[in-house]
């Protein structure tokens, strides 16, 4: 059983409304969300928690305000770096990859070129 | 041409679009949310009368009301500087500058960070994200939670997790350092609960709602605070354990947690590790203000409104000409005082640019706003009228310029 996935019943809101499905790839691997889903709740639906590498670290990191306060969630979108997973609408035939560790060659036992 | 710029479209800013709009202004509001609403859209809780709050109805009304009567809001724009330029504000945003004479900054507020080793693992968040998380995008964010920080925020979203369905399994104290200070105090969490438990339906009540009239009581409290906390909504609030560190690498994999002293010191050889999915850091709000700053305007540190504000009077004007504020950038209360101040700023808006014709609506509005306060069932800060009195005095020692 996944951990996520979405909440279909809710005893006050009500069940989720009927909405279209979009197609989209992260990380090169297609998946579905949607229509009206962010990118950071289409990805933890399908049970992916890391959105990026800390770019010297290499540390996995996901989202952590999921408001577009604290930018700990950004992604590429389309090639447009730093894009917000947590404010951004997925849309169909998008290309999302992960932020991924960048080379740090001048640090002493940093991250090759 | 735009007569009103409003930053946000939450409480305030819906409230005070509808109200400028109502005097004949035009008005543009602008958020960065893909809906309208802010931090109402996160907001289910029970009202003393049984009647539930919902808050995505609420924006949805408002949201309505407000476009209903002319203004235009558009979402998914962030606002990055503001500046007073000859005629007016001139605002950079990432649909382009936006110019109008009067600029409504309604940012409401942002969460407090309460760090510690492990809290960049993916799994852990602030509450506010499980909350919209849970509410607006209705995705699961766990199996099993574990809520670290204790607070009123905390026990309102911990109640909505488990009303969709998500298991929190407890609710910790965050550990003792630099950053945490009274939040990781048994004592003063203890105080504060307090003074909110004629909220709890549980035992919590009984255990000691009264006793926070008495310090020796409190302390005494504090110090036989059961060790397998005291449930509320039949989820185990902890005192007198802290999380020390959030275990996992790719992922959160539990929680390591330590028994604290009344003061919050670890007590050593207490050290023992539960399981967890999902970790949620409550911290507490604090005004989102930073547009105000860069904006030049004069700031007030009051911790009674939680934090730094933007100096401003009852009329919600700053001391820079044409720039007004509103709602929890003004000091963190709940949404309904933030409409309150909303409908405020608007009739001073409408006021400042000779289109309010009925000046007892003005005074009127301030009064409400007084009010809501008095009758708010949940008081962030129990010394929030004081707060608002120095604000105000201090205000007016400084005066406004350009006018």
């Amino acid at each position: 059983m996944s951990a996520t996935g979405r909440i279909e019943e809710h005893p006050i809101l009500g069940p989720l409304p009927e909405r279209s499905v979009v197609t989209f790839r992260f990380n090169g691997v297609p998946m579905q969300a949607y229509q009206g889903e962010t990118i950071a709740a289409a990805l933890l639906a399908a049970g992916i928690r890391t959105l990026r590498l800390h770019e010297e670290k290499g540390t996995p990191r996901g989202i952590y305000c999921n408001i577009g306060h604290c930018f700990e969630c950004r992604v590429t979108v389309n090639g447009r770096t730093g894009i917000r997973a947590c404010l951004t609408l997925v849309e169909e035939g998008m290309e999302i990859t992960a932020g991924e560790i960048l080379p740090t060659p001048l640090k002493k036992g940093g991250h090759p070129a | 041409m735009t007569d009103v710029l409003i930053v946000g479209a939450g409480p305030a800013g819906l409230s005070a679009a509808a109200t400028c709009a109502r005097h004949g202004l035009s008005v543009r509001v602008v958020d960065e949310f893909m809906k309208p609403g802010g931090r109402l859209l996160g907001q289910l809780h029970e009202e003393p009368d049984g009647t539930w709050w919902n808050g995505i109805e609420e924006a949805r009304r408002l949201y309505e009301q407000a476009v209903g009567l002319g203004a235009s809001v558009a979402c998914g724009v962030s606002v990055y500087d503001a500046a007073r330029g000859e005629e007016g504000w001139v605002v950079s945003t990432t649909e382009g500058i936006l110019e109008a004479p009067v600029l409504l900054l309604a940012t409401g507020a942002a969460e407090t960070a309460l760090p510690l080793p492990g809290w960049t693992i993916p799994g852990v968040m602030s509450i506010g994200a499980a909350q919209v998380m849970t509410n607006v995008h209705r995705v699961r964010v766990g199996e099993r939670g574990v809520i670290i920080g204790v607070n009123i925020l905390a026990v309102a979203i911990a109640r909505e997790l488990q009303l969709a369905g998500i298991h929190v399994d407890r609710m910790v104290l965050p550990p003792r350092n630099p950053v945490t200070q009274e939040a990781a105090s048994p004592y003063h969490v203890m105080q504060s609960l307090l003074r909110v438990a004629h909220l709890a339906p549980s035992a919590f009540i009984r255990y000691g709602s009264r006793l926070v009239k008495s310090d020796p009581l409190l302390r005494l409290a504090v110090r036989c605070y059961p060790a397998g906390g005291v449930k509320m909504w039949r989820m185990p609030i902890h005192l007198r354990t802290a999380a020390v560190e959030i275990l996992g690498t790719s992922k959160v994999e539990g929680v390591r947690l330590a028994r604290v002293s009344p003061d919050g010191e670890p007590l050593p050889g207490t050290e023992h590790d539960i399981p967890a999915d999902f970790v949620c850091i409550a911290g507490g709000l604090h005004p989102l203000a930073e547009l105000a700053a860069v904006a030049g305007c004069p700031f007030a540190y009051l911790p009674e409104l939680g934090g730094h504000v933007p100096l401003h009077n009852e009329r919600m004007e700053t001391p820079l000409a044409g720039l007004y504020v509103a709602g929890n950038i003004t000091g963190i209360e709940s949404a309904k005082v933030a409409m309150a101040q909303g409908a405020v700023a608007g009739l001073a808006i409408a006021e400042h640019l000779g289109r309010l014709r009925d000046r007892t609506a003005l005074a009127d509005a301030i009064a409400h706003v007084k009010r809501v306060r008095r009758s708010a069932t949940i008081q962030f800060h129990p010394e929030i009228g004081r707060g608002r009195a120095d604000v105000e005095r201090m205000f007016q020692e400084q005066g406004i310029s350009g006018k």
